[in-house]
């Protein structure tokens, strides 16, 4: 016996206001009433709690996400559907996403990470693309936590364990620390998957009387209201029970299966059970096409006993996918299923009555408008409002680093967590199964060749929340530019972007500011830069005991290289080439790495960003490595043209000799914006310059184990042996502390 | 020479051997299915890696009761090249072809990097292109290779000249002797931890798996030479 007598009438729900705790406000359950024109029972309830939950509707976000730009010649699906779609040319396109994980990776780690890797996957191959890549970016707090030091091990460990054993190459990514995220570290997952034009899937209950299919893992108990648990600031009673169990295994089984399902003309419709499992898929799938969906739950296979249809709508069981068949045919899409193993049964049909009718033991146990589900979920429009930090840091007189000495300060900075080498954290990822990775993790951005073709993709995961923290407008802008810069540097001609919103609780004004600012930001840059938002995600109440994270907009980026000749990476290549720094050092110390590593805390104006400037030399540069004119580029981020100048040493056993114009801690250490570090051979310096407008010669790559800087008054010289070691082990050294 | 590549539900190295065949070796291959039964009409067998049902229970315990595994153990006791790699390699450990067994790596973390390997013995039907001690740099992406086997089975090892492969001046997983690679007597069996596979384009930046699988294809041209003469 299903334990639905145990539920409360739709009486109680009303009187105790159970909706509640489902995460319904009051003005929601009345809406849900007059929608319905009576009172929920429990199930309906359940489903309207979660599918108008923040994590699967976006009724805050829906009026910001509104202003993205999203057209664009190349975008082939913009946002709504698994992933969207870009064009690459001869009939080839790439489909990406980005989606973040963060509730569950701060209560179960592992899992945590591990499933919010499962769930990018199945939205990109849910639109019938084979996934090539994956990339992410990570937070977390001060790693000399331990909590936030086994946070980090776990959530490192649960993505290789899902991207390992599923052989999808983890490509790339970002990792920063901040004490923001001691307690509430961010897991956003990005995946890239490559599909024929002609394969393209849409998510549609099409046709009536077509045939609803559930195929993949069966459905337990985990997971039930995990969209709404996203949706809320973590307590410290947060229910492990919202969080699901992945089983990479499963997930490559239903992959495989999927990839030769899609080219079966009995296919109309496919998507993920992800957030909201089978809620979400069948409300979304009947409503796109503006059909009803009619399920039988005693069909769905269970992994427990005595599943109630609540249970049943709302778990997040992970490995599913719901399809729509051409009716007749379903012993076709069996035979698929079966040879890998899996379930493939049918539970349901598309009908002409817009609703989702739910049976259950010949009784209709739900029975709601689709619509009212899927798209007519409320919208608020946030009172937003300018927080005086804002203003006080506008308002602060420009700070400059005191550096007494220059070899120390490199040192510290190319040992801050953020800084560091990653490779503890790569060396875990198989970042080379399927046998396309050109450029490995640790160069700007990662290369993935494309079979067959002489084309490659470059592709790059970005956000420094410090420059957001002091202005959101402006470290949007900076979100998007940046990312574009390692799309160039690496030889690509940037494309489209995806993005993950991640902030603190939107009902307070200054979030909600933060969210508009930023998303502003964004939006002028992706215009500027031609690169339209084709999907993501927002992740709203990262918040602990009321403190709220740096806004932190992940921007995934992806960009096309024309041919594999011009993949270029970050390193010098050989002694006697010419050093150039494109754009000039400006003393732009607001929320700089050297002000977090000498103030401790981020202040002051973030570094201005001229988007008519950045876009001129991002052009200028690609068309001189499209040339090939460009021996290594590498863009200036975290710690400036020091820390850039010390990566692009690092590993090659070279060194390099170069004269800065003014004071070196400023040359040095500015984060000045739109600024590259080039070298290029002797023969093509003339050529080079002619096409880069703002290069401005340093110097020369040398044989020399040192790096030598100059000045008017000072010549510094620094030993790279030395400092790569203390930016290969300071990450290293962390993990293997005690506590 | 036509070569198959054995794929189990969890396998995901296939296509990657598949490719270092096709393209770059230049011969046939073909991909087989784990619920074949025969393997005739193939001159190589290659197991590729990855994670064979989900490595469950433990890494390569419930590929070696595939149905295509007798097919396996029949080539190998004709004499044919049966080459598994990673989890292939795990695979012919289960399956008996091959002594010893993997646990996890010293450190219990898997490990994704290229690490130099010393070619200790160039007289196999996969090594004969290599050079005697040749250093050769090879990815690895495991985690459990860390090899083990008792004293006895070591002292034969050693005696029989079976180890093939060992890792050169750091030991990433803690394996006994170093082990990265070994044969079995008759020296037709390589189980390998390394991928070479991974190591066969250059566009890859790396070609130096691909004197591998030129070993194969010459010692089967020799091999016919003669039985054709």
């Amino acid at each position: 016996m299903p334990l639905t007598h145990l539920e409360p009438s739709p009486e109680q729900i009303e009187q105790d206001k159970v909706y509640r705790k489902m995460g319904l406000s009051e003005k929601e359950y009345e809406n849900v009433k007059n929608i319905l024109g009576r009172r929920p029972n429990y199930t309906e309830t359940g489903l309207f709690s979660v599918m108008w939950s923040e994590h699967c509707s976006y009724k805050t976000s829906k009026p910001v996400l509104k202003t993205f730009p999203t057209k664009g010649k190349q975008v082939l699906q913009g946002p709504g559907e698994g992933a969207g779609i870009v064009d690459i040319g001869d009939g080839q396109a790439v489909a990406f996403k980005i989606e973040s994980h963060n509730h569950p990776s701060a209560v179960e780690p592992y899992q945590g990470a591990a499933t919010g890797v499962g769930g990018i996957i199945r939205d990109v191959f849910s639109m019938g693309a084979r996934p090539i890549a994956m990339l992410n970016s990570l937070r977390f707090g001060d790693p000399s936590i331990p909590r936030v030091k086994y946070l980090f091990e776990q959530i490192v460990a649960g993505i290789a364990g899902y991207g390992n054993c599923i052989g999808i190459p983890t490509v790339g990514g970002e990792i920063a620390f901040d004490p923001c995220y001691n307690e509430n570290p961010l897991v956003n997952a990005m995946c890239v998957g490559l599909i024929n034009h002609e394969d393209i899937q849409v998510g549609q209950a099409r046709g009536l009387g077509n045939t609803v299919m559930y195929v993949g893992a069966t459905t337990g108990r985990d997971g039930i209201h995990g969209a709404t648990f996203a949706s809320e600031e973590l307590t410290e009673d947060a229910e492990r029970s919202a969080v699901q169990v992945g089983d990479p295994f499963m997930e490559k089984l239903l992959l495989e299966a999927c990839l030769e399902l899609i080219k079966h003309d009995a296919l109309v419709g496919i998507q993920d059970m992800g957030a909201a499992g089978l809620v979400s898929s069948s409300s979304e799938m009947a409503s796109k096409a503006g059909m009803g969906i009619h399920m039988n739950l005693d069909d769905i296979p269970q992994r427990e006993t005595n599943m109630t249809p609540y249970e049943m709508m709302l778990s997040e069981s992970q490995e599913r996918m719901l399809i729509v068949v051409k009716k007749g045919r379903e012993d076709e899409i069996t035979a698929i299923f079966e040879k890998w193993g899996l379930h493939a049964v049918t539970v349901g049909e598309v009908i002409e009555e817009k609703v989702l009718r739910l049976e259950h033991k010949g009784e209709i146990v739900a029975e709601v408008p689709v619509d009212a589900l899927a798209e007519d979920a409320p919208v608020y429009h946030m009172p937003s409002e300018e927080p005086a930090k804002y203003r006080e840091n506008q308002s602060m007189a420009p700070w400059k680093p005191q550096v007494e000495n220059i070899e120390e300060t490199l040192t510290q900075l190319v040992s801050m967590p953020t800084i560091a080498s990653k490779e503890w954290v790569y060396r875990q990822y198989d970042h080379m199964v399927q046998t396309n990775t050109v450029v490995a993790p640790g160069s700007d951005a990662a290369v993935v060749r494309i079979r067959g073709t002489r084309k490659a993709l470059a592709m790059t995961t970005d956000c420094n929340a410090k420059y957001l923290s002091l202005d959101p407008l402006v470290g949007g802008q900076i979100a998007v530019s940046e990312a574009a810069r390692n799309i160039v540097c690496s030889g690509g001609l940037p494309l489209a972007i995806t993005d993950c919103l991640n902030f603190g609780n939107p009902e307070k004004p200054e979030v909600f500011w933060e969210i508009e600012q930023a998303a502003k930001g964004m939006s002028d840059a992706c215009l500027s830069l031609n690169t339209p938002v084709i999907s993501g995600n927002v992740s709203l109440y990262n918040e602990t005991n009321k403190h709220a994270i740096d806004p932190t907009p992940v921007v995934g980026m992806v960009g096309l290289i024309k041919d594999i000749d011009h993949v270029t990476t970050s390193e010098f290549k050989q002694a006697g080439d010419a050093i150039y720094v494109i754009g000039k050092a400006d003393g732009s110390f607001g929320g700089s790495a050297i002000q977090l590593l000498q103030e401790g805390n981020a202040f002051g104006k973030a570094p201005a960003l001229d988007l008519a400037i950045e876009e001129q030399r991002q052009a200028q540069l690609l068309e001189a490595i499209q040339s090939g004119y460009v021996q290594s580029a590498h863009d200036l981020s975290d710690g400036g043209l020091g820390v850039a100048l010390a990566e692009s040493v690092f590993g090659t056993g070279l060194g390099a000799e170069v004269e800065l114009a003014n004071d070196l801690a400023i040359e040095l250490f500015s984060e000045t914006q739109s600024r590259f570090l080039v070298s290029v051979t002797k023969e093509n310096r003339e050529a080079f310059e002619a096409i880069v407008n703002d290069a401005i010669f340093l110097g020369h790559v040398t044989d020399k184990q040192s790096i030598q800087f100059s000045s008017k008054n000072d010549v510094v010289t620094v030993n790279p042996v030395e400092l790569e070691k203390a930016w290969k082990g300071a990450l290293t050294c962390f993990m293997k502390t005690e506590n | 020479m036509k070569a198959a590549v054995i794929v189990f539900p969890g396998s995901n190295c296939d296509q990657d051997m598949f490719y270092a065949i096709k393209e770059g070796l230049g011969e046939e291959v073909e991909y087989v299915w784990h619920t074949e039964t025969s393997l005739d009409g193939f001159d190589a067998v290659l197991i590729p890696g990855g994670f064979s049902y989900g490595d469950y229970l433990r890494s390569g315990a419930i590929a070696r009761f595939a149905n295509i595994m007798p097919a396996v153990i029949q080539a190998a006791k004709e004499g044919k090249p049966v080459l598994g790699v990673c989890n292939g390699f795990q695979i012919l450990l289960e399956a008996g072809l091959l002594p010893g067994a993997m646990l996890r790596n010293r450190d219990l973390k898997f490990i994704c990097e290229t690490v130099p390997l010393k070619v200790v013995n160039p007289n196999t039907q996969f090594t004969s292109e290599y050079k005697q001690d040749e250093i050769i740099q090879i990815p690895i992406a495991h985690g459990e290779g860390n090899y083990y086997c008792n004293e006895e089975t070591l002292a034969e090892l050693k005696a029989n000249n079976q180890i093939v492969f060992t890792y050169d001046s750091q030991n990433p997983n803690g394996s006994l002797a170093d082990i990265a690679g070994i044969v079995n007597k008759e020296g037709n069996v390589l189980g390998m931890m390394p991928h070479p596979e991974r190591a066969a384009d250059l566009v890859l930046g790396n070609d130096d798996g691909l004197k591998l699988f030129q070993s194969i294809l010459k010692h089967w041209r020799d091999y016919h030479a003669a039985y054709t003469s």
